[in-house]
């Protein structure tokens, strides 16, 4: 029998991670995932939380909230902090690659006014591409080294198609595919499954306390959590994309990120974009 | 090059309100790059705002202002049509100025 | 409000491990004392690795016991490391828990 171990856990935080949120009623989970109750029934659960947000506005996430944090965005949005992102994307865009071609070719209507259709199950490769993924394969393709996930060239490129996408409503597509439903219930599992050394999952934020404070922020609805991205970050300092976000997410509960575009995180954007259908885009976005 | 200003300035009644965002890595000298050695300061010091032959608004900054800063005031007067000239110098002595009509 | 059953095992576990004080009357760690703790917190971590659930906190404390083994400060070094395998082995028991208890959280 070993002695008693000498531990230095943060104890407050685990405890309190496990204490203070409660937990759902339990249910056992039905065998063949179905992806149209799952939407209806993740749409109904935040639009009876907050009745008088329209559904449109929870693609705003904490703005949608918060009535301080809401004006003093608006009054940014005349002069938004992405704008410089914004330009560097349009132009990078625009520019050809070596070879004489550029992004627009590899991408339906030359790349404008498409990101509400990614992610998208490719059932060639039987997975789900990401715009990001899809951007760094189209590189790839025309000789062109790929770009950081989380640097923010990236950031500059998704702003830019996202911004020609923007009000048009999210249209993720899930194909008559086991291996399509699989990444799906991939997505949500790995979206309510606790990590990390503070037990958290995805959804014990932006489900179970949307609006509540984490420290100084205001957690954000799961509902169009995706819709706004990427985003300019006051706390970054700068533009961060999906992929940046999920890994920052990850290590603030302490747990150690996936590689970037990992199949985890390609599953997890499907899950949640799938789930908002219907809310417009509205990137890029600015948060605190 | 593209100016690193974006103006935005809109008389109404007796005042005009102005807002201004400058593109600009405000690097306080405290931080430190990804292989460990300090990024040198480079911050606006000064920024100024010019109409009608005066100065409507002088800031002097430091090193706590966050990178792309954002500005926003109101000066009594200005009409539409008139010229407002923004300038700012940094520390390295880079400068950057433009000018702008009232909307 | 209730809890249900993995998250009240992983919370006892919680609480478990942050009991403060060994009683402990070993004596003086050596370094082959180390190596093995060290090299038990590793296998562990790399474990969680697999299931693709390690903790930030495991690596620090893996990193912390290292440091400390290079300056031959061996009690801090084992003490470190049987963190570091405690810290591993309650990912893998999160890991494993979850793969389950993920369902209690669902919206339906």
């Amino acid at each position: 029998m070993k002695a008693p171990l000498a531990i230095h856990l943060a104890s407050a935080a685990l405890a309190l991670a496990a204490t203070a949120f409660a937990a759902m009623p339990s249910a056992v989970a039905a065998d063949t995932p179905d992806p149209v109750a799952d939407a209806k029934a993740f749409r109904n659960y935040f639009v009876t939380k907050f009745p008088n947000v329209p559904l449109d506005d929870f693609a705003n996430g904490p703005y949608s909230l918060n009535e301080d944090m809401r004006r003093q965005w608006e009054e940014k949005e005349q002069f938004p902090p992405y704008e410089f992102s914004l330009e560097m994307g349009k132009e990078m865009f625009a520019k050809p690659f070596k070879n004489g071609k550029s992004y627009g070719d590899c991408f339906p209507n030359q790349g404008i006014g498409i990101r509400q259709n990614y992610p998208y199950f490719d059932p060639g490769e039987g997975k789900v591409i990401t715009l990001e993924l899809a951007l760094n394969r189209c590189r790839g393709a025309n000789g062109e080294p790929p770009l950081s996930y989380v640097e923010d060239e990236m950031a500059a490129l998704t702003a830019y198609m996202a911004f020609t996408s923007r009000g048009k409503p999210f249209d993720i597509k899930i194909p008559d595919d086991p291996r399509a439903l699989e990444a799906y219930q991939n997505g949500k599992r790995y979206f309510y499954t606790r990590r990390g050394q503070l037990n958290f999952s995805c959804a014990t934020c932006h489900v179970q306390n949307p609006g509540e404070r984490m420290r100084a922020e205001i957690l954000a609805p799961a509902l169009g959590i995706l819709n706004a991205m990427p985003i300019y970050r006051s706390e970054w300092g700068g533009m961060g994309t999906i992929s940046r976000r999920m890994i920052t997410c990850n290590s603030q509960i302490r747990g150690v990120p996936l590689e970037p575009q990992a199949d985890e995180y390609r599953d997890l954007e499907y899950y949640l974009s799938y789930v908002s259908n219907g809310l417009p885009i509205a990137g890029p976005g600015a948060r605190p | 090059m593209a100016s690193t200003i974006r103006v935005r300035a809109i008389s109404g009644g007796e005042t005009t309100e102005v807002q201004v965002l400058i593109q600009h890595p405000m690097d306080s000298g405290f931080v430190k790059d990804a292989g460990g050695e300090i990024i040198p300061p480079h911050f606006i010091q000064e920024l100024t705002f010019e109409y009608d032959g005066r100065y409507v608004f002088i800031a002097d900054w430091g090193a706590a202002v966050s990178k792309d800063p954002y500005v926003k005031f109101s000066f009594k007067g200005g009409r539409k049509g008139d010229d407002l000239k923004i300038s700012w110098v940094d520390n390295k002595g880079e400068t950057d100025t433009t000018t702008a009509k009232i909307q | 409000m209730s809890m249900t059953r993995p998250n009240t095992r992983i919370v006892l576990l919680a609480f478990a491990l942050t009991t403060i004080g060994s009683t402990s009357a070993m004596a003086a760690s050596t370094e082959t004392d180390f190596k093995a703790a060290y090299a038990a917190a590793e296998a562990a971590n790399n474990e969680a690795g697999r299931l693709r659930n390690q903790w930030t906190v495991t690596a620090e404390a893996l990193a912390d016991a290292k440091k400390a083994a290079e300056k031959g400060d061996f009690d801090h070094a084992m003490a470190s490391a049987r963190d570091a395998e405690a810290l591993a082995k309650a990912s893998i028991f999160q890991a494993t828990s979850e793969k389950e208890a993920w369902k209690n959280l669902e919206i339906r």
